[in-house]
């Protein structure tokens, strides 16, 4: 397949992914703004962190207000992390490998374009917020859904699901990254249980808060959370999940195109470095710079992958 | 159904009943609700918003992809008028590739005085780069689109014959698709030729015309400008149905004397490449150097039998309007035979009598530009306001060879659907003919176009205009 289009469907799929974690975020903050008033601006302030806007957000507005921040991530042409910005440029590279996707997964990412821009095309009132988000998530799924059901498991498929799950991969490790002053020892000490409503964001954000209950009871501590989203390879959004799932993907183009790159070495220590790393190592490392260089080789491992697979020349 | 006038309609005759092509249709038609017609074709509408099935228009920021309107009631040929269309197209097409050849070579039609010479040296559609290359089997125009208009029961005109880059083969396809879906009890009560097998049609038509330098099954690409393209969901729907790579330019570069696409494991040569990019933007290095569209050195490995390209550089020189009115001594040059197909009479704005006629007959006669495309630059005199006629006349007497001037002709009508019922409109036909050592292959079907103002002559798509299915009966 062409370098372009291996690209295309890379970026497809990393921004649709996008636009999900996004949504999540928003409804994150918006369900703390209903709870917990008071912190309201703080909470908005790392979304927007999170969802690596905040620069941005500062150059053009002085102050964290939630109709302006909930707006300026979900329509604001502006930001390119915003969910109609990101939208956009999924349907766009889909346009662009139209050839290499299945006709149901192209019309349900052209019907997802067509949805989220009629919804988004005024600001959207408290009172539809809970509603629009959902929608943009069930249109998400249903691209998901065609992915799965109709294309073809070739390399195709593995160049989607490599954006999807690096994406996903950056997105738990940035929202991680924005809080894990929360879950450090000298807040929160080891054992004891955290601020409710602090820990319920965070796994509300990346949509695990009930499986978390469901795999660790109703006690809530900072390790608990951290091994659940950076180790826990039943959690789809965790580090170690979505790093196996990249793993699997290079594999596949590994044994496919029977080269094997860069990208595959790089792929096979990160995932050496999470599965030999405990969860004591990381807090006696410290958790923010384990985030950070993870976040370092996923960028790394993103920029290698376009080099090797030709995607831009 | 449909008032009486001065034109043909083709689903009515004179004495009120439908005409024989449309007699089952007809008998259907008359069973059905309105009310019932009007919601399947706003849900055909919602199926070509779904699948993107849009075009970008030009100058139009704001609505970037528009849909082309469709009307669901399907244009329709007979057997036996399909048949001698056939004829004049095959023709017609052979008389193209072989003036194609000639002009290229040693041009007798040029020595033989029945084309003047001035016309081919000072056309910008000729290419020097082309003199003396023969391409792969010898085809110049591997597809073309004749544009037919019908002005009475056995009268068919050519206006244009589209042999660069003709377009709107898609919807050809999708008109039929939607057609199928939507009055699937039609197709078993009327036999209509399918169309469906287009792009494997097209597809063993370029791998036909590979070049010297393939070994194996040819690789075939189509070359897109990019997304931005008003035809863009076309190429892609055909690299798709051909199974064929969607590439641009900057996929491509010159490899070991090959055309070679990037691909995940390296670069990959290409036989024949299906370019939907005009002459110009080919090849920066042989011609306009800021084109970002094309592959530098293309020319040079085409040349040297490296690839086929589709069609071939330097066809334009057979389409160009001040061409056409030649047509018929062309025919008759190169196949010896009369041409079955009439030319549109039409007068060079070049020659200062034929200047003068068109100045004085202005508001009668349809006026276009030369080198121009898709109804931009073009004067329908009878439909014009006195200010748009002295406009109009002050750039012809500025700049006479960029024009020429046809009578209006009287365009049949085929109904199409309104609030109020049927009501007929103006339509032309572009059928497409595929062209390999192997011979000529006219898909029986076309694209119909529709002006669907009433009264309006102007079918284009850029000018509001929509299409049609097209039925061929099988008899």
């Amino acid at each position: 397949m062409l370098g372009k289009s291996a690209g295309g469907l890379y970026w497809m799929y990393r921004y649709l992914e996008r636009s999900e974690n996004v949504s999540r975020l928003i409804e994150a903050g918006f369900r703390n703004a209903l709870t917990r008033p008071a912190s309201s601006a703080d909470e908005w302030s790392s979304i927007l962190d999170a969802a690596g806007a905040r620069q941005t957000y500062l150059e053009r507005y002085p102050a964290f207000e939630q109709p302006r921040v909930i707006d300026f991530l979900l329509r604001d042409k502006s930001n390119p992390s915003s969910v109609l910005s990101v939208i956009d440029s999924a349907r766009n590279n889909a346009r662009l490998v139209r050839t290499a996707l299945s006709r149901e997964v192209w019309e349900a990412m052209n019907d997802c374009w067509m949805q989220v821009k009629t919804a988004l095309s005024r600001q959207v009132s408290d009172r539809d917020l809970p509603a629009v988000l959902s929608m943009i998530r069930q249109q998400n799924a249903q691209v998901r859904g065609a992915t799965h059901g109709t294309m073809l498991r070739n390399d195709v498929f593995n160049f989607a699901r490599l954006g999807t799950f690096l994406e996903r991969a950056d997105s738990t490790a940035r929202i991680l990254d924005v809080k894990y002053y929360v879950l450090l020892p000298s807040i929160s000490h080891i054992g004891s249980v955290l601020d409710n409503v602090q820990w319920e964001n965070i796994l509300r954000a990346v949509g695990g808060h009930s499986s978390y209950r469901w795999l660790n009871g109703p006690d809530v501590t900072a390790r608990g959370i951290a091994e659940f989203l950076i180790l826990d390879s039943r959690m789809p959004r965790s580090l170690a999940f979505c790093a196996a799932k990249v793993n699997a993907n290079l594999s596949y183009l590994e044994r496919e195109y029977d080269t094997r790159h860069a990208c595959h070495e790089q792929v096979e220590a990160l995932l050496g470095r999470l599965a030999t790393t405990t969860i004591n190592d990381i807090f006696d490392g410290g958790l923010h710079e384990f985030i950070l260089n993870f976040l370092g080789d996923s960028a790394r491992l993103g920029a290698t992958i376009e080099t090797d697979y030709r995607f831009y020349g | 159904m449909s008032e009486t006038s001065k034109f043909f309609d083709e689903l009515q005759a004179s004495s009120g009943d439908a005409r024989a092509p449309y007699k089952k249709y007809h008998e259907w038609f008359q069973g059905e609700d309105i009310a019932r017609l009007r919601r399947k074709s706003a849900e055909a509408e919602n199926f070509f918003r779904r699948t993107g099935i849009t075009f970008n228009v030009y100058g139009q920021e704001e609505a970037d992809e528009r849909l082309i309107p469709f009307d669901i009631v399907p244009r329709i040929i007979s057997g036996r008028e399909w048949a001698r269309l056939t004829k004049g197209i095959d023709q017609r097409v052979r008389a193209i590739n072989a003036f194609l050849h000639d002009i290229y070579h040693r041009q007798e039609i040029l020595r033989a005085g029945r084309v003047p010479v001035e016309l081919i040296a000072n056309n910008d559609a000729f290419l020097p780069q082309m003199i003396g290359v023969s391409p792969p089997g010898n085809v110049y125009t591997h597809i073309v689109g004749t544009d037919l208009v019908r002005t009475g029961e056995d009268q068919f005109y050519v206006l244009e014959d589209n042999a660069r880059t003709p377009s709107g083969v898609s919807y050809m396809l999708e008109n039929r698709e939607t057609m199928l879906q939507m009055f699937p009890e039609l197709f078993s009560r009327i036999p209509v030729c399918p169309v469906q097998d287009y792009p494997t049609r097209l597809s063993r038509s370029l791998a036909a015309c590979a070049p010297p330098a393939c070994s194996g099954r040819p690789v075939i690409a189509v070359l897109t400008p990019g997304i931005h393209n008003s035809a863009y969901f076309e190429h892609s729907f055909l690299a798709d149905n051909m199974g064929a790579e969607l590439v641009d330019g900057s996929d491509l570069r010159v490899v070991d004397g090959r055309i070679a696409m990037r691909t995940t494991e390296g670069f990959k040569a290409i036989d024949v490449i299906y370019r939907r990019v005009d002459d110009d933007f080919l090849d920066p290095l042989n011609f306009r150097p800021e084109s970002m569209l094309g592959v530098p050195g293309i020319l040079d490995v085409y040349r040297s039998g490296g690839i086929t390209i589709a069609n071939a550089p330097g066809t334009g020189i057979a389409d160009d309007k001040a061409i056409y009115s030649y047509m018929p001594d062309i025919v008759e040059f190169y196949t010896g035979e009369k041409a079955i197909l009439q030319n549109v009479p039409t007068w060079r704005c070049s020659d200062a009598e034929s200047l003068a006629y068109v100045l004085d007959h202005l508001s009668e006669l349809v006026v276009k530009e030369v080198h121009g495309s898709g109804g931009y630059g073009m004067l329908v005199g009878p439909a014009a306001s006195k200010k748009e006629l002295e406009a109009f006349r002050a750039k012809l007497e500025a700049k006479p060879a960029n024009y020429i001037a046809q009578p209006t002709l009287a365009l049949s009508t085929v109904p199409i659907l309104t609030k109020a019922g049927l009501a007929p409109r103006h339509v032309d036909l572009r059928p497409f003919a595929l062209v390999s050592p192997e011979g000529i292959d006219l898909t029986p079907g076309g694209l119909t176009r529709v002006a669907l103002k009433q009264g309006s002559l102007v079918v284009n798509s850029s000018q509001g205009g929509g299409t049609k299915d097209t039925w061929v009966l099988e008899e």
